[in-house]
């Protein structure tokens, strides 16, 4: 973590990021729950890892730095309540969250979890809830997060202030749902991790790296996490295995000139074979439940049917389009609908997909995919200028450079010149 | 903790008699399940009067302080242990009255 790098001796740097992923998260949810504020439990936390930095150089790792850091960051939020309790006694009341003790708790007991709940309540905007999550789960600082989504920092910073606030003033409840209400709270969950992965996995700001791998690792940490915390959750598990599966593919993503090679494309060789291994084990175990999957766990399943394939003329299309018949039935938007055409296209031939993509036109047209899609099927059908104009609206309408790279390339009918070039 | 859940309207139709229905068993709902403090219907935004007195000169303009295509045409003051708990009355009511339904804490409640 930057805030934790100066001039501290590279070992002791080391065992305090490492300690920083393993206990932030920890510390600001057991000081939450006891201390009723987030606001408080965040700045505790930081300032734990503050005096950590200026201590253990000196002193060395204590033997358990999780107790450690317990205590510190507990004396630290006893004293910030006892300046603010002598500084105004009556507003203090104002700022303690609602604890729910002694009612009954959901399924599962980690205060963890009830943060992770508390930050991604729907009650709150989604750009909240990301930034709230990477804050307190996460443990990320205001000017990384600003950093990977583009703003200013006084501008994450307020967004992350006024999300406490919010969940202070309308009392949004530190607690794991009730079951009947967890898969759609898991969902939400489920949901702020997906966006930030997708975030890394495909920049959407001009000016960044077209993967941030920073991100990605952290949505596959966090994601981690969640499974640790609810392993019976399929839809966990599934999104586990997807992100695993897309992360796998980093290395073969881009090429030597920075566009976005195609999966049909890459340099198989180039795969993370452990990530795939991983992938695959947690898709078999979910198909060997017999519980009937959600969304995630299909389009881990199609991930899986791809990174099976040695190449990929051995890809089972057949096993494709069956998955994402299962997909569209369970996901009617528009976009599932278009990634089921594009499979179409390589069983049935990109006449009938192109039938497909089109009967899409009115919802998708504003979506660079949409138009990419088209294109590939227009130029596999030979109508070249059709095709030509289509990749010019896909270009012009997406907001990645190395996705307008390869676009680029597409039109001009060139292969990819990366590492897997022929 | 008490919450104003405030009930958003476009027009100048009143609630028709399944929706007074709906909206009568909501409230017997409410007092069964003991959220309840306090409800009311309004007039509509033609209806409203403006005074300004901070310089004490009384001034009366006619209608609504904000002119807006949305308005508040009633609301519930409801007690509620957590949000949660009162989105779940909100969701309940917003169907009741077949409208939208704004939910905010009132402060140190």
């Amino acid at each position: 973590m930057a805030e934790f790098e100066f001039g501290v001796d590279v070992e002791i740097a080391a065992a305090i990021s490492e300690v920083h992923r393993h206990e932030w998260a920890r510390l600001v949810a057991s000081l939450t729950r006891r201390f009723g504020d987030l606001d408080v439990a965040e700045d505790a936390t930081a300032e734990a890892f503050v005096r950590a930095v200026e201590r253990w150089p000196a002193t060395g790792v204590p033997p358990n730095p999780g107790a450690w850091l317990t205590t510190t960051a507990n004396n630290a939020a006893i004293d910030r309540i006892r300046r603010e309790a002598k500084r105004d006694a009556k507003q203090q009341g104002s700022l303690v969250l609602s604890d729910d003790a002694p009612r009954p708790t959901g399924p599962v007991d980690d205060d963890r979890l009830r943060l992770l709940f508390t930050c991604c309540h729907t009650a709150l905007a989604m750009e909240a809830r990301v930034a709230l999550t990477l804050r307190m789960v996460g443990g990320l600082t205001v000017p990384e997060i600003a950093r990977a989504f583009l703003v200013q920092e006084p501008t994450m910073g307020q967004r992350i202030s006024r999300a406490k606030a919010k969940i202070a003033a309308t009392r949004i409840p530190y607690r794991v749902p009730a079951a009947a209400d967890l898969p759609e709270r898991v969902d939400g969950v489920l949901a702020v991790l997906f966006l930030v992965f997708n975030e890394g996995y495909l920049s959407t700001g001009a000016a960044t790296d077209p993967i941030r791998s920073d991100l990605t690792a952290e949505a596959i940490r966090l994601t981690r996490l969640v499974q640790e915390l609810l392993p019976d959750d399929g839809e966990v598990a599934g999104l586990l295995a997807l992100m695993l599966l897309t992360d796998a593919r980093r290395g073969a993503r881009i090429s030597a000139t920075g566009e976005l090679v195609g999966i049909d494309e890459q340099d198989r060789d180039a795969w993370d074979s452990a990530l795939v291994a991983e992938g695959h084990q947690l898709v078999r175990d979910r198909l060997q439940s017999g519980v009937p999957p959600g969304r995630y766990q299909i389009l881990a399943a199609i991930s899986a049917v791809h990174t099976s394939a040695p190449t990929v003329s051995d890809t089972d299309w057949s096993q494709i389009v069956a998955l994402y018949d299962q997909l569209v039935r369970i996901d009617p938007s528009p976009v599932a609908a278009l990634n089921r055409a594009i499979a179409i296209g390589e069983l049935d031939g990109p006449d009938v997909a192109l039938a497909a993509v089109d009967r899409l036109a009115d919802v998708l047209d504003s979506y660079h995919a949409f138009h990419a899609t088209r294109a590939d099927m227009l130029r596999r059908l030979g109508r070249t200028a059709e095709a030509a104009a289509a990749y010019d609206r896909a270009i012009s309408l997406s907001h990645n450079p190395a996705v307008a790279a390869a676009l680029t390339r597409r039109r001009d009918g060139r292969r990819a010149t990366g590492r897997n070039a022929d | 903790m008490q919450y104003l859940m405030s009930v958003l309207h476009d027009s100048t139709a009143l609630a028709t008699d399944d929706e007074m229905t709906a909206i009568d068993e909501f409230n017997d709902r409410l007092v069964a399940d003991g959220h309840w403090v306090f409800a009311g219907g309004l007039g509509g935004p033609a209806t409203a009067t403006v005074i300004d007195n901070r310089e004490g000169r009384s001034i009366i303009t006619d209608g609504p302080y904000i002119e807006s295509k949305e308005y508040m045409i009633g609301f519930w003051i409801v007690t509620a242990p957590d949000l949660d708990v009162a989105l779940e009355l909100a969701r309940a009511g917003s169907k009741a009255c077949n409208r939208r339904v704004e939910v905010r804490p009132f402060l140190g409640g």
